[in-house]
């Protein structure tokens, strides 16, 4: 049996319920993800967001909304520059990355004293999402379900045929930015958990498995939340019981899922 | 005026330039309903552009468009568009149904869910081009003509009085093809669509169509089915027998 004596602890349920609530935004933002084919802008945006929670640590404030601060105007000057300037879309989400990361180190360095937090922004450290965190991630995991809900069929004209979307008159550049505007919430919850490097292996694994053995979207999503649970609590139960760090056993876990997918699904 | 000479397209002395290069040039042109325009033109001559702004999307540097007496982007819902080949993902996880639903988007708008309406005007659709026993199957395990004929579905759910064809028969084979001129035929000539069909292919055009354009930058357009030799000479730069050459119909008129 599954001794249950951990959830005793508050900063397990913590864990616990940041995690689930991560599971299912992984489960619905990253199948949009892999559809639409931005899991590199995905991965900007993550670094990007570094830049603003050094900020955040510099002047002060609450590093978290920082970083999401910085990750949404990241994710609109990728969507605006990539449509409108002459520079190619890697191209400008290289320079983002790069800048993002940069920044953040320096501005973390410079209030010092930080070196730890510095560690758990990178490789994340679940077991220090705080009561307070808990409450901003099932909100705007709650935000982004209803957006996804209503928006339902406009996000799968976008995803599946853009150029048809918007000769019929869907404001495809909106939806295009709201969608980038959603990526940047759910990838600064993500980074509590598994570090900015690690982000993007959340984010798309679930999904990816999940394509593979399930048929239509909504089915999907599902089969994805699901996968991203069990990643979540059992990446959290082998750290807890292991004492290894929660971020990358999470991942660990989730990839050793795709790969054994993979093989089987041959 | 009758019903019948209802002003599907009107576009007077337009002109669209992108930065220094002039794409269209005074272009003029009237649609009526049950026209069957095919027009033809080389590569890089304007016909997607052209396409774009009787769909709203290029905004001319000058003269005016009409759709039904209406500025482009307020006539959508009245047409059906099909872009030139369709780029999907073909594992993206939809069915064939839900492909065609998407059609309905500018009678729906944004945020409003397809209702039961719409399913009966998808399914209807999908039997006028034949693919009534394709509904639940995933787009992507269909062939090329398969696919084709659903997205031509597709541009005909919203219930259009004009569709808006561009290249639709590139990378389906020369079988296939002849079905789906049928197709436009039996669409235009019994649901009364009017239709304007770009394409790059003489041949296959010249066949099917009432009306035939050539559009390089000008559009050589006389409100019939003959273009003179020394149009398609003027819009293409080469000897007209080139493409003339081969046509089961002629095009041009006989030499004197």
């Amino acid at each position: 049996m599954i001794d249950l004596e951990f959830l005793s602890y508050e900063f397990m349920r913590n864990a616990l319920l940041a995690g689930l609530a991560a599971a299912v935004l992984c489960g619905v933002i990253g199948i949009y993800v892999i559809l639409n084919r931005i899991v590199f802008i995905s991965d900007g945006i993550a670094h990007a967001a570094f830049g603003g929670i050094g900020l955040g640590y510099f002047l002060g404030y609450d590093p978290l909304a920082f970083g999401i601060g910085s990750a949404v105007l990241t994710a609109i000057g990728i969507g605006i520059v990539s449509t409108r300037a002459r520079v190619s879309e890697d191209t400008a989400i290289g320079v983002f990355m790069a800048t993002g990361m940069a920044l953040g180190i320096m501005l973390l360095t410079l209030s010092q004293g930080y070196a730890r937090d510095l560690y758990g922004y990178l490789f994340g450290n679940i077991l220090a999402v705080t009561r307070s965190d808990v409450l901003l991630i099932l909100t705007l995991t709650i935000i982004i379900l209803a957006l996804v809900f209503m928006l339902y069929k406009d996000f799968l004209l976008l995803s599946f045929d853009p150029i048809y979307a918007e000769a019929i008159g869907l404001p495809v550049q909106a939806l295009r930015l709201l969608l980038l505007g959603m990526v940047a919430f759910s990838v600064v919850i993500l980074i509590k958990i598994v570090g900015i490097i690690m982000v993007i292996a959340l984010l798309t694994i679930p999904g990816a498995i999940s394509r593979r053995h399930m048929k239509g979207l909504p089915a999907i999503m599902a089969g994805s939340i699901f996968l991203g649970a069990i990643f979540v609590i059992i990446g959290l139960l082998i750290s807890y019981e292991l004492d290894v760090p929660s971020g990358a056993t999470i991942i660990l876990t989730a990839a050793a899922c795709f790969f054994l997918s993979t093989v089987l699904s041959r | 005026m009758s019903a019948k000479m209802e002003s599907i397209v009107s576009i007077k002395d337009l002109w669209v330039r992108r930065g220094e290069h002039v794409v269209l040039e005074n272009i003029n042109l009237e649609l009526f309903a049950g026209d069957f325009l095919g027009i033809i033109g080389p590569n890089g001559g304007g016909k997607s552009t052209l396409l774009k702004v009787m769909l709203g999307l290029i905004k001319p540097e000058r003269g005016e468009i009409r759709l039904f007496s209406l500025p482009p982007a307020a006539a959508r819902s009245r047409v059906g568009y099909m872009p030139q080949k369709t780029i999907f993902d073909a594992s993206f996880p939809i069915k064939v149904l839900d492909v065609v639903l998407m059609g309905r988007y500018s009678r729906k708008g944004l945020m409003r869910r397809y209702g039961r309406e719409d399913r009966e005007a998808a399914l209807q659709a999908l039997q006028s081009v034949g693919m009534q026993d394709r509904v639940l199957r995933e787009i992507g395990a269909l062939s090329g003509g398969e696919q084709q004929r659903v997205f031509v579905a597709r541009s005909l759910v919203s219930d259009p009085q004009l569709l808006l064809l561009d290249e639709p028969t590139a990378g389906v084979d020369s079988a296939q093809q002849k079905d789906f001129y049928d197709l436009l035929c039996h669409l235009n000539r019994d649901l009364g669509i009017a239709i304007v069909l770009v394409s790059h292919d003489v041949t296959a055009i010249s066949t099917y169509v009432s009306k035939i354009a050539c559009l390089n930058q000008r559009l050589y357009y006389h409100g019939s089915r003959e273009l003179t030799g020394e149009d398609i000479e003027k819009a293409y730069g080469c000897p007209v027998e080139m493409i003339a050459h081969g046509t089961p119909h002629r095009v041009l008129r006989e030499h004197d």
